[in-house]
């Protein structure tokens, strides 16, 4: 079985972000990089979808020269190749969606697992839009019932259940547990929920060094396809004022009414 | 100057332990320290991760690289905020398992160094006795040749993973007195009469386990006496170097979490109006504070890079420890008081740091011994 999981380079969501002066985006400089968080419980699932059923994980990534970074963690968690298309612009989903079609259709994968949103900018449209443009049948959100304590997880079992060329998924909705059954090839996204992603190993990161990494440039696979979406500006949001500890609730009324002026 | 070496390997690699003890084990910090022990599973975890094996040769189960991998590791580990798991951790990885690659036949490297690089099995090294701490010369563990085995009776105290250790790198006089008659042999820790006496109290790293350890009549093989009979006394001395390299490593890197704690807390803490840290007398000490740790650091690193490149650099090494350990005690005392009343509260970790700090001048050789050493070498 052939897997194809895409990774997104994100800034570390525990590091202080810095707008540019411009708004046109944030400051890159000392900014730090991480693979999506998302994206790495994709990639838990599909090594131990692989581990059970054989068949090899590729991991696709788009963006500047340096993506190959989290290409590598994922290659070091344990995947077996890498593809990178590589661009400095900025994507929006439908073009982010478009390129992997194209690379998706060359490499024709049984299942395509990816992170329900990336933590950058939550959009998460992109596996959505893939779906549709492949025209595959796609469950958003995987999730499983067992907890993440369970020895079930501890045991590294696949929460995605394959068999005569059918994937079973478990979503959480409202009230309840939904469980999907789709014909492969399929995509699906993953949920927080889905499994504990491993570290990667330091063997695992030594031999992820002699892994190949496949680049295609951008625009040889989408032409000159434009973006729907374009983003005008960022801001930070206006800062909090400091709070205060009023001492009765008369006092407390007084200040809503007065101050605060929302009764 | 070209350290610390920079590669895309080498910052996955610190990653990943950050992350790692992040999340598996800061959490649990003050839980472990209460319980007196960390889970034993740790061991595997660590096997798994490959931290065990950094610099082993890969027939061995290691990844065969330099010690600026290590290095990495060692820096890492600090942020557990922990130092008696970390303390086992580094036992294993760089104090028990060098004299069996660097010593051991690759029959005993098969037996004992594979299991203990995957984290199957908890190594220890014996040499501190009731009796005999850094001078070895004098130990009184005795191993006396009878048919194809030795016998092995005496005590030996102070062992960190001594409590839970299946295997023990152990100094035994098998020979004249002085240093020409000591061995160091494989001891595992099933053998009939060996008897782990006390698991001792600690007045910090209160994680780990710490062994008096009896052998009344133990018999092991012949076989598991490592590299020549008789040799042990060099042996030991050429591991204190990995050890102590390892300690000021060690030291260096929890200065740097203790002064990041302290310079949170200040501010964050308000006082007569404005965070303590924008009194001049705490934004000065911590300017001094900084400078002396960097001082620290590029002396560790320069004894890194000697060690890196081959040679024996004993007396880097030697300085590295006596000032990296001495300099702790100054920042863990200063830290704690940054954090006021509340740095004597175990639930901050400044209070952990501050006594797990008090070990850097004792153990791996004293800092009067450091002195000693230089003074010798340098004939003052």
């Amino acid at each position: 079985m052939k897997i194809l999981v895409t990774v997104k380079r994100v800034e570390d969501p525990e590091i202080k972000i810095k707008i540019k002066a411009d708004g046109s985006g944030l400051e890159s400089e000392q900014m730090k990089y991480v693979v999506n968080p998302f994206d790495e419980i994709a990639v838990e699932e599909a090594l131990r979808l692989r581990d059970t059923h054989e068949g090899e994980v590729v991991i696709l990534s788009l963006g500047v020269a340096d993506c190959a970074q989290q290409i590598r963690t994922a290659l070091a968690m344990g995947a077996d190749r890498g593809v990178h298309v590589l661009t400095d612009e900025t994507l929006d989903p439908t073009l982010a969606s478009l390129a992997m079609q194209k690379v998706i259709e060359d490499e024709s994968p049984d299942i395509v697992l990816m992170g329900k949103q990336a933590v950058d900018d939550d959009m998460g449209q992109t596996g959505v839009m893939l779906a549709e443009r492949l025209g595959w049948g796609q469950a958003s959100f995987a999730s499983k019932e067992a907890s993440l304590e369970s020895e079930e997880e501890k045991s590294k079992q696949t929460a995605l259940n394959v068999s005569d060329n059918k994937v079973t998924v478990v979503r959480e909705v409202d009230g309840g547990i939904e469980t999907l059954c789709l014909n492969l090839p399929a995509l699906i996204t993953t949920e927080l929920r889905l499994n504990i992603p491993r570290y990667a190993s330091l063997p695992g990161i030594m031999k992820a060094k002699k892994k190949e990494i496949k680049e295609f440039p951008l625009r040889d696979l989408i032409g000159d396809a434009q973006p729907l979406v374009e983003v005008l500006k960022m801001e930070k949001p206006a800062a909090r004022a400091a709070g205060m500890i009023v001492s009765d609730v008369p006092q407390l009324m007084e200040k809503l009414r007065n101050e605060a002026k929302v009764i | 100057m070209s350290w610390p070496p920079v590669s895309e390997e080498l910052t996955m690699f610190r990653k990943t332990v950050r992350d790692f003890v992040e999340k598996e084990m800061a959490p649990h910090a003050l839980e472990w320290d209460e319980a007196g022990i960390f889970p034993k599973e740790i061991f595997k975890r660590f096997g798994e991760m490959g931290f065990f094996g950094i610099s082993y040769p890969e027939e061995f189960g290691g990844s065969g690289l330099d010690y600026w991998f290590s290095v990495a590791f060692l820096e890492e580990l600090t942020r557990s905020k922990n130092a008696g798991v970390n303390m086992a951790m580094t036992v294993q990885s760089d104090i028990a398992l060098p004299p069996i690659l660097e010593f051991g036949s690759d029959e005993l490297k098969k037996e004992f160094l594979m299991p203990a690089i995957a984290g199957d099995r908890i190594a220890a090294l014996g040499v501190t006795e009731p009796d005999a701490g850094s001078d070895v010369a004098n130990i009184r563990t005795t191993a006396r040749k009878v048919g194809g085995d030795y016998v092995i009776n005496g005590a030996k105290t102070y062992i960190t993973n001594g409590c839970r250790a299946d295997f023990i790198v152990l100094a035994v006089r098998s020979g004249d007195e002085g240093y020409g008659g000591i061995s160091l042999v494989l001891f595992p820790t099933d053998t009939p009469g060996f008897q782990v006496s006390q698991s001792l109290k600690k007045l910090g790293n209160l994680s780990s386990d710490t062994g008096l350890l009896f052998f009344e009549e133990c018999k092991i093989p012949e076989r598991y006496v490592l590299g020549e009979e008789n040799h042990g006394f060099y042996y030991i001395m050429t591991g204190f170097q990995r050890e102590r390299l390892a300690a000021s490593l060690l030291a260096v890197a929890g200065m740097d979490r203790m002064m990041e704690d302290a310079v949170r807390y200040t501010q964050e803490r308000q006082a007569f109006g404005r965070p303590i840290s924008k009194f001049q007398v705490w934004r000065h000490r911590f300017a001094e504070m900084m400078t002396n740790i960097e001082a620290a650091r590029q002396l560790t690193y320069m004894a890194v890079d000697k060690f890196v490149a081959g040679e024996n650099p004993i007396k880097e090494i030697t300085m590295a420890k006596l000032f990296t350990s001495e300099l702790s005690q100054k920042v863990a005392y200063d830290c704690l008081q940054a954090h006021g009343g509340a740095g004597y509260m175990t639930e901050y970790d400044i209070a952990r740091s501050y006594r797990d700090a008090r070990l850097l001048t004792i153990g791996a050789g004293s800092s009067e011994v450091m002195k000693e050493i230089l003074g010798k070498m340098e004939g003052f």
